[in-house]
């Protein structure tokens, strides 16, 4: 709960910090209702909608209301999934809105203990620091390999947790071991003929428990003709730190990566996680009031592709063959991929590209799983609701692959088929992985 | 505030679940998307069927607390911004599609079904609903049928008015009254239907409708004709009526409105042009590429520097699309959006659109005109900024200069958008003081302790234009 003295500080800072010309901009037309998961699940409550909390915002700025509990619920249920930009006519930005008003609240309310301590050690003490997300995600993996895991699971330990928290535990992929997260390499040469040097960035979370996918993504860059630089010193993007209020972490962090790419001489700073790549490409926008770094941050900010894109646009698809055994794939969006990246048909035609499988779309592809960030964790209830009718709808394609381009969306899609008890039948991958497989069949 | 009594009521009928009075869920049914009104509710009340609607009526009558009914809140003319308090009425949860019969050619639907579901349910059947205003995608029937919705097919096939056959109204005593019927004809006393399409929810509530289909046109052709010269557009439109081609859609664009368009939709529209018309005809091949021909030597004659027929439905659909998108495009350009909806008849476009212009650069505003010329309706849409109270002075006298042409023309003032709170001190322009009168009796009759929507349609005193509020 904020306290009045709390919520007085946090309207103050509204009408400081907010951009009331952004907030102006929202002509309330409504077209965003449609496309946004919480309205609909909600059964269309307005509050639940963008117009609506926009709407909100602006109302805080205005001093109509305070920003108590409820409205503070609102903004926290939002997924962020940012569905509702590309489709407004108007051009809201309505994902820095929302950045800037969890930033405000955030940094001017007391969070329990509990709550302090957790923000505490996830957002300045772990991810920041790839040595300790090593370190965390190493625990992990003794976890599973040690026996602990069979362990907890027979003493039925996990049924302590949440219902989703304790199937979540049990999709989480087999951690690769320290030796080989340390070992990572910082050149590899191009293996077709070259076209482009890039630079990767690895991400936390990819370069520690999905390690695979790293791996897989720089051998498809080398077999597409890209040199590729790995910088050592590059660090969390900051999205996680962005979108839960940590604002000035993942401005350190933006300026930290800057550093580590901007010397390298690079066409594109490839990445294959929607979620991080949609954060580098707005560092412009997250160090537009920094004179020294606002230039910077765009030149940066424009080199950030996804994988997909440059797989597409250097024919990757047409020159080298690739097959599969015979199934059925779908493909599920990444939200921050397709709604702020703007990449939606370059993973389509990769996945289209492969031999031997039969690409379905599924209903509603581009609705968020529910996965966002941590709203999984955090927003349990309404994330598994988005789940049920995610699987719902991927069922219906009779898929046997679902294919995604983000860790978070992964794991939600392997939660969703543990939870439907389909893992025999059903699996999830990343993009990149699938396509590896596909290559070397050759 | 509603007193507690009458809360306890409300609770009483709907259950907590479905009664709200927190300050949040109020703020957000404070608007509508018209710019520079907002007004809180008391509380916000989503009844689940007839029943529940006429209790809570009763209860309101009874306590003269005024009730907004509230579709998606799209409407143009601050017609649910509840100015008066009260509550609003919401129908979210009077959502579902009753029947559709094939025999009779009728679908049968609670007020609060989205237009476009309603659409794609009939289409799926192989039937055709053609009133398709541009928030078809967000806007109910409930909301289409009170503000008589026209759309881009309007110019063919008419506007909601001409699909309503019967209606299920609830009368502020409580009374439940059913309109009409699927009938072909029916002169049983007077046509009542009629009366409570585009009444604005100010006489009742409308629990469900019966509308008419009617089947699915064979095929449909796409095309757009630019211009170099605004007036060569406008007079190609009465030139095609004249010609006796009634045409699906025809619509008009002019620059300023097609870069805001292109921006937004990227899908290559002409931005180096002064104009383009949109144009469709569906019906039998042989008719549609017969008139798509003559249409477009017509505009040719009219000097149009192009014609591009749309390759493909994808291509055709994605011009639309953009086309629906205008009026929130436009929103791009500054902050605040003012936008008209005058009217005239079809002969008189061309003379509209070159006013407009004259009065633009008198004004020098930056006024972006589309709009369904094809009906005579234009949409003159000012790109201003309210805080910007210099800038207002001009935007509201440069509009009610509109108006007054509009009227000259022997046109109106809102051909579409509804009176709402936002015209309702202009609408004695149109009416005179003898037509005021006679829809305020009839107002009175159904509603004597005005609780439906008060405050719009008629101004407590007609004063002239008002674009802001201060
Ligand atoms: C971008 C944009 C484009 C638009 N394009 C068009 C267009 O092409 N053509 C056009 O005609 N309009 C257009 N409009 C205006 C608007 O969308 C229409 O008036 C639409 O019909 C409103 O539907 P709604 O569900 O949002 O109704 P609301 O705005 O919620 O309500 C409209 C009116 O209906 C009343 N009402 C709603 N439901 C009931 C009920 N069950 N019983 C009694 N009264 C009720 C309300 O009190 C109010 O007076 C557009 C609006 C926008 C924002
Ligand atoms: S589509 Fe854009 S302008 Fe329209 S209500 Fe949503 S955010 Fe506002
Ligand atoms: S970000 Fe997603 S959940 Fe949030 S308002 Fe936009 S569409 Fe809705």
């Amino acid at each position: 709960m904020t306290t009045i003295k709390e919520q007085e500080k946090i309207q103050e800072q509204f009408k400081e910090r907010m951009d009331e010309d952004e907030l102006l901009n929202c002509m309330r037309c409504g077209f965003c209702l449609p496309t946004c998961p919480t309205y609909i699940e909600s059964g269309f409550k307005e509050s639940q909608s963008p117009r609506g909390r926009i709407a909100l915002m602006k109302a805080v700025v205005d001093g109509l209301i305070e920003p108590d509990a409820e409205f503070e619920r609102s903004l926290e249920l939002c997924l962020g999934c940012r569905a509702c930009e590309p489709v407004c006519p108007s051009g809201v930005n309505y994902g820095h809105l929302l950045e800037d008003a969890r930033d405000i609240i955030n940094q001017n309310k007391q969070h329990s203990l509990p709550a302090r301590v957790v923000r505490k050690t996830v957002f300045q003490g772990l991810f920041p620091h790839p040595n300790r997300m090593r370190g965390a995600v190493g625990l992990l993996g003794f976890y599973q390999r040690s026996g602990i895991q069979t362990l907890a699971r027979k003493i039925g330990f996990l049924g302590l947790l949440p219902d989703s928290l304790a199937t979540m535990e049990k999709i989480l992929p087999k951690v690769p071991t320290m030796k080989e997260m340390k070992n990572r390499p910082d050149y590899l040469p191009a293996i077709a003929e070259k076209v482009h040097r890039v630079a990767f960035f690895s991400g936390c979370l990819m370069d520690t428990m999905f390690l695979k996918t790293n791996d897989a993504t720089m051998k498809l860059l080398q077999l597409a003709g890209c040199e590729v630089v790995i910088p050592e010193s590059q660090v969390c993007c900051g999205a996680l730190h962005g979108h839960s209020g940590e604002k000035q972490t993942a401005k350190e962090l933006a300026k930290k990566n800057i550093i580590a790419f901007e010397e390298l001489d690079v066409d594109f700073i490839i990445t294959n996680a929607g979620g991080c790549g949609a954060f580098l490409v707005d560092y412009d926008h997250l160090l537009q009031d920094d004179p020294e770094w606002k230039g910077r941050a765009k030149t940066f900010a424009e080199k950030v592709k996804d994988i997909s894109e440059v797989l597409v646009a250097v024919d990757f698809h047409k020159k080298v063959k690739m097959e599969l055994p015979p199934q059925v794939i779908t493909y599920q969006d990444s939200c921050h991929l397709r709604n702020v990246m703007k990449t939606a048909a370059a993973p389509r035609v990769l996945l289209q590209a492969i031999a031997g499988v039969k690409y379905k779309e599924m209903v509603d592809a581009d609705r968020c799983c529910g996965s966002a960030g941590i709203y999984n964790i955090v927003e349990s209830e309404m994330s598994m609701v988005m789940l049920d009718y995610k699987m719902k709808q991927a069922k219906e394609t009779h898929a046997t692959t679902i294919v995604t381009a983000n860790p978070g969306c992964l794991l939600q899609m392997q939660l969703g088929i543990e939870r439907e008890g389909l893992s025999s039948k059903i699996r999830g991958v990343h993009i990149v992985d699938l396509l590896a497989q596909a290559v070397k069949q050759d | 505030m509603l007193a507690n009594e009458v809360k306890e009521q409300l609770i009483a009928i709907v259950t907590k679940a479905n009664f709200d009075d927190s300050k949040t869920e109020r703020l957000v049914y404070s608007y509508d998307a018209t710019p520079n009104f907002q007004s809180m509710p008391d509380a916000v009340i989503s009844p689940r069927n007839t029943t529940e609607v006429t209790e809570i009526l009763k209860v309101c009558n009874q306590h003269q607390v005024p009730i907004v009914p509230r579709g998606s809140g799209t409407n143009l003319c601050a017609g649910t911004c509840p100015t008066e308090g009260g509550i609003v009425l919401l129908f979210k949860q009077m959502n579902r599609i009753l029947e559709i019969d094939e025999e009779n050619l009728t679908v049968t639907v609670q007020p609060g079904v989205i237009t476009l579901d309603m659409i794609n349910a009939v289409e799926k059947r192989g039937l055709f609903y053609p009133p398709d205003p541009s928030s078809m995608k967000i806007s109910t029937i409930g909301g289409n049928i009170n503000e008589n919705s026209g759309g881009l097919r309007g110019l063919k096939y008419g506007v909601t008015r001409d699909y309503v056959m019967a209606l299920e109204v609830v009368l502020p005593n409580g009374d439940v009254i059913r309109t009409g019927g699927k009938l072909a004809k029916d002169v049983a006393g007077y046509d009542l239907t009629r009366l409570f399409v585009g009444s604005e929810g100010t006489l009742g509530v409308i629990t469900e409708a019966t509308l008419k289909l009617i089947p699915m046109p064979e095929t449909k052709k796409t095309m757009l004709a630019l211009y170099q010269d605004l007036n060569a557009a406008a007079k190609s439109v009465s030139a095609i009526i004249a010609n006796k081609i009634i045409p699906t859609t025809l619509e008009f664009l002019d620059q300023p409105t097609l870069k805001v368009v292109e921006e937004f939709s990227q899908i290559g529209l002409p931005t180096n042009v002064q104009a383009v018309l949109l144009i469709e005809q569906d019906g039998p091949p042989e008719v549609v590429e017969r008139d798509l021909i003559r249409m477009a030597e017509i505009c040719k004659q009219e000097q149009a520097v192009s014609i591009q027929i749309a390759a493909s439905e994808a291509e055709a659909e994605a011009l639309r699309t953009a086309r629906r998108a205008a009026l929130s495009a436009i929103a791009r350009l500054k902050p605040t959006t003012i936008l008209e909806d005058a009217t005239v008849p079809r002969s008189e476009i061309a003379k509209m659109v070159q006013a407009i212009n004259e009065i633009a650069e008198k004004y020098q505003l930056e006024i972006c005109t589309f709009g369904h010329a094809g009906d005579g309706n234009l949409h003159p849409t000012c790109a201003t900024d309210a805080r910007n109270h210099e800038e207002m002075e001009r935007v509201e006298q440069a509009f009610a200069e509109i108006f007054a042409k509009a009227i000259d023309l022997g046109g109106t003032i809102t051909g579409e958008h509804g009176v709402g709170a936002m015209k309702a001190p202009y609408l004695e322009w149109k009416l005179k003081a003898e037509g005021i009168a006679a829809m305020k009796a009839i107002k009175l009759a159904f509603d004597p302790q005005n609780i439906m929507n008060p405050g719009k349609v008629f101004a407590k005193d007609s004063k002239k234009r008002v674009v802001i509020t201060r």
